[in-house]
C-alpha cells in the first residue's frame, strides 16, 4: 500500500528526502503550510539549519498543526536539524517553532570535542553505525548534533561507537545523521512501516 | 602544500589508494569511496560490512554541507554584532569579511582574505556555518581558512586574484568550496576542480541584479543543450564549453548542475532574491545589500521570507513593505572594464 508522506520543505535537504521516498516506492510531497491533508501518513523534518526551519515552521503555522498531528499518532522522522526540532531538551538557545516531544537531550554541532557548539565542517564525518537488530550501515554526519540522556520509553536504534545516533520514541524517529544522502537504510524501513500502519488506520476518517 | 592536507587525504582514501597530487589532473575524481568490493586495497570492509574507518572531507560531506544550505540566505557580515543580527534574522550561514564588496570597490587597492581574528570573532558569535573568501588561486589563504575551522571557502572574484591562470585545487581540501560562474563552462570547470557549490558571479557590490540574472540564464541555456544533446554530440559540446566530458555526464545524470547552485552578486531586495529563486537557484548570497541598507535586520528577515516563499506574490508583497531604503545601486554599464569583478577567473 502506498502512503503519502509530507516533507517539510522550507529549507535544507527536503529535495533529497523527496527523491529518497520516491526511490523507496512511496509518495512524498512538499509541506509548507497547514492544515495537514486528511490522508497524510507521515512527516519528515529534514536536515538544514534548525533555527531557520523552526522559524518558518512557526511563521507558517505548520508547527502547531504538526504538533497536533504528532500527538494524535502521526509518525515523524527528524534528521539532523529535524531531530533538534523534535528533541524535548536542548543545550543552548532554543529555535522557535520546534515540536519538543522526544525525551532526550540534544547538543548542536557537538562532535568538535571542544566547547559546546564548537563543531565545524572539519568535524563532519562518515562512519559505520551499529543497529540494535545487528545490522550495520554507513552514516553521514554533517555538523551533526549529539544525542544524550535518552529517557525511559526511548529506544536506541543505532549507535556510532558508544554514542546513540538514532532513537525511536512512540511514533517519532530521530537521527543525528543524514539517511537522505546515503540511500535510506534501516531507519527508513522502520519509519515507513510506522507510516503504513498509521495510514491503514487512517482509512477510517480521523480528526487530527 | 602538503602538511595540512595529508591527514584529510589519508582518511579519505581509507589508506588504500593514493590520490592524485597537487597539480594532477583535476578531472580525476579525488574522492576514493572505500570500495568494499575491491580486493587487496587494505580496506577491512566487505559486501555486508562497510569499512569501519571514519572518513572526513569526502565529496559526500562537502556537497552535503551545501545541500543543507538549500532554500536559505547566506549573508556577508563584517563583525560579531552583524553576525548575530544575520543569524537571528534567519541566515543559513554568514560570510565573514573585512569589508563588504561595495566598500571594497570604493577602497580600491588589493583585496585579500579577511583577518583571522575577525573570522574567529564572527565564528564565536554564531552557531550557523561561517564561510570566508580566499583569492582566486591563493591556495595558502585557503589553507589558513581551513586551519581556522571555517565551514566553507569562497574562492572569490570579489578579492583580487592571486593567480590569473590557475584556480585552487579544491579536491586537495577537506573543507568545501563555493565558486562563482558566469556560464556553464565556468561552473563545470570549478566543479571539476572540486567546488562543492556554485554561485553566479553577478556583479558584486552594485546592488544591481542584472548580471546575476544574465549568468543564471546563461547556465540554464547551456544546460538545456547538454541535456538535449545526442550522446555523440557530447564530446564536441565538451570541447566548446571547455570542460571534461565527465562533467557533462554528471549533469545529464542529475538533470541539472550536479551541485547546489546559489545566486550572488547584486541582490538587494526581497524581490531580487525571489527572482533568482524563480530562475532556478537553490538559495541566495546577499553581500552589500543588507548591512548597507537603512534597516538591516528587517531587510534580512524579509529576504529570508522571500527565499522560502518565492512563488507566493502575496507573501512577497507583505515582506517587501516597511523595510526601509535599499542600498544605492550602480549602473553596471557605467563600470570601467577593470571595475567589472566578474571578468576575474574564467
Amino acid at each position: 500500500m502506498t502512503v503519502r508522506i509530507g516533507v517539510v520543505a522550507f529549507q535544507g535537504a527536503w529535495g533529497e528526502h523527496l527523491r529518497l521516498l520516491e526511490r523507496l516506492g512511496t509518495e512524498g510531497f512538499p509541506l509548507r503550510s497547514g492544515p495537514l491533508p486528511e490522508d497524510l501518513a507521515g512527516v519528515v523534518l529534514p536536515g538544514g539549519e534548525s533555527t531557520v526551519i523552526g522559524r518558518h515552521l512557526a511563521a507558517s503555522g505548520l508547527s502547531a498543526a504538526l504538533a497536533a498531528g504528532i500527538d494524535a499518532g502521526l509518525p515523524a522522522l527528524g534528521t539532523c536539524a529535524g531531530a533538534i526540532l523534535l528533541a524535548r531538551r536542548l543545550e543552548g538557545p532554543a529555535p522557535e517553532g520546534r515540536i519538543p516531544r522526544v525525551p532526550f537531550l540534544v547538543r548542536r554541532n557537538a562532535w568538535g570535542g571542544g566547547a559546546p557548539q564548537s563543531g565545524t565542517q572539519r568535524d563532519s564525518f562518515e562512519g559505520v553505525l551499529s543497529w540494535n537488530d545487528g545490522q550495520s550501515s554507513r552514516g553521514v554526519f554533517i555538523r551533526a548534533p549529539r544525542f544524550d540522556e535518552p529517557e525511559e520509553g526511548v529506544t536506541v536504534l543505532a549507535r556510532f561507537g558508544e554514542e546513540p545516533v538514532a532513537l525511536r520514541w512512540r511514533n517519532l524517529f530521530v537521527a543525528a545523521f543524514h539517511p537522505e544522502l546515503d540511500g535510506g537504510g534501516p531507519l527508513h524501513s522502520l519509519f515507513l512501516d510506522a507510516c503504513r500502519r498509521f495510514g491503514s488506520n487512517a482509512a477510517v476518517p480521523r480528526r487530527a | 602544500m602538503m602538511n595540512l592536507n595529508v591527514h584529510a587525504r589519508e582518511e579519505r582514501n581509507c589508506g588504500a589508494e593514493g590520490g592524485a597530487g597537487m597539480g594532477g589532473d583535476a578531472a580525476v575524481p579525488r574522492e576514493v569511496r572505500c570500495d568494499a568490493n575491491a580486493s587487496g586495497n587494505g580496506c577491512p570492509g566487505t559486501d555486508d560490512v562497510p569499512c569501519p574507518r571514519v572518513r572526513r572531507g569526502t565529496e559526500t560531506l562537502k556537497e552535503g554541507l551545501a545541500r543543507m544550505q538549500v532554500g536559505g540566505v547566506i549573508m556577508d557580515v563584517t563583525n560579531a554584532e552583524q553576525a548575530r543580527i544575520a543569524e537571528s534574522a534567519g541566515a543559513v550561514a554568514v560570510m565573514a569579511l573585512d569589508r563588504v564588496p561595495s566598500e571594497l570597490r570604493k577602497a580600491g587597492g588589493v583585496a585579500r582574505m579577511a583577518a583571522p581574528e575577525r573570522i574567529l570573532e564572527i565564528r564565536e558569535a554564531v552557531s550557523i556555518p561561517v564561510m570566508a573568501k580566499a583569492r582566486i588561486g591563493h591556495f595558502v589563504e585557503a589553507q589558513i581558512l581551513e586551519a581556522l575551522g571555517v565551514d566553507c571557502i569562497d574562492e572569490s572574484e570579489v578579492l583580487t586574484p592571486a593567480d590569473e591562470e590557475v584556480h585552487i585545487d579544491k579536491h586537495a581540501f577537506s573543507v568545501p568550496f563555493v565558486c562563482g560562474c558566469r556560464n556553464l563552462g565556468e561552473a563545470l570547470r570549478r566543479i571539476a576542480e572540486g567546488a562543492a557549490m556554485i554561485r553566479t558571479k553577478g556583479e558584486a557590490g552594485t546592488g544591481n541584479v542584472v548580471e546575476a540574472v544574465r549568468h543564471v540564464r546563461a547556465v540554464a541555456r547551456d544546460l538545456r543543450r547538454v541535456l538535449a544533446a545526442d550522446g555523440e554530440e557530447l564530446v564536441s559540446l565538451a570541447r566548446e564549453l571547455g570542460v571534461p566530458v565527465a562533467q557533462l555526464l554528471r549533469c545529464r545524470e542529475a538533470g541539472r548542475l550536479p551541485v547546489v547552485q546559489f545566486a550572488a552578486g547584486g541582490i538587494a531586495t526581497p524581490a531580487d532574491a525571489a527572482l533568482m529563486m524563480r530562475l532556478g537557484c537553490d538559495g541566495v548570497f546577499v553581500g552589500s545589500g543588507i548591512f548597507t541598507s537603512s534597516d538591516p535586520r528587517r531587510r534580512a528577515e524579509a529576504i529570508v521570507e522571500a527565499v522560502a516563499h518565492y512563488d507566493d506574490p502575496s507573501v512577497l508583497a507583505r515582506v517587501s513593505s516597511g523595510i526601509g531604503e535599499a542600498m544605492a545601486g550602480t549602473d553596471v554599464r557605467r563600470l570601467a572594464p577593470e571595475e567589472r569583478l566578474q571578468e576575474r577567473g574564467v
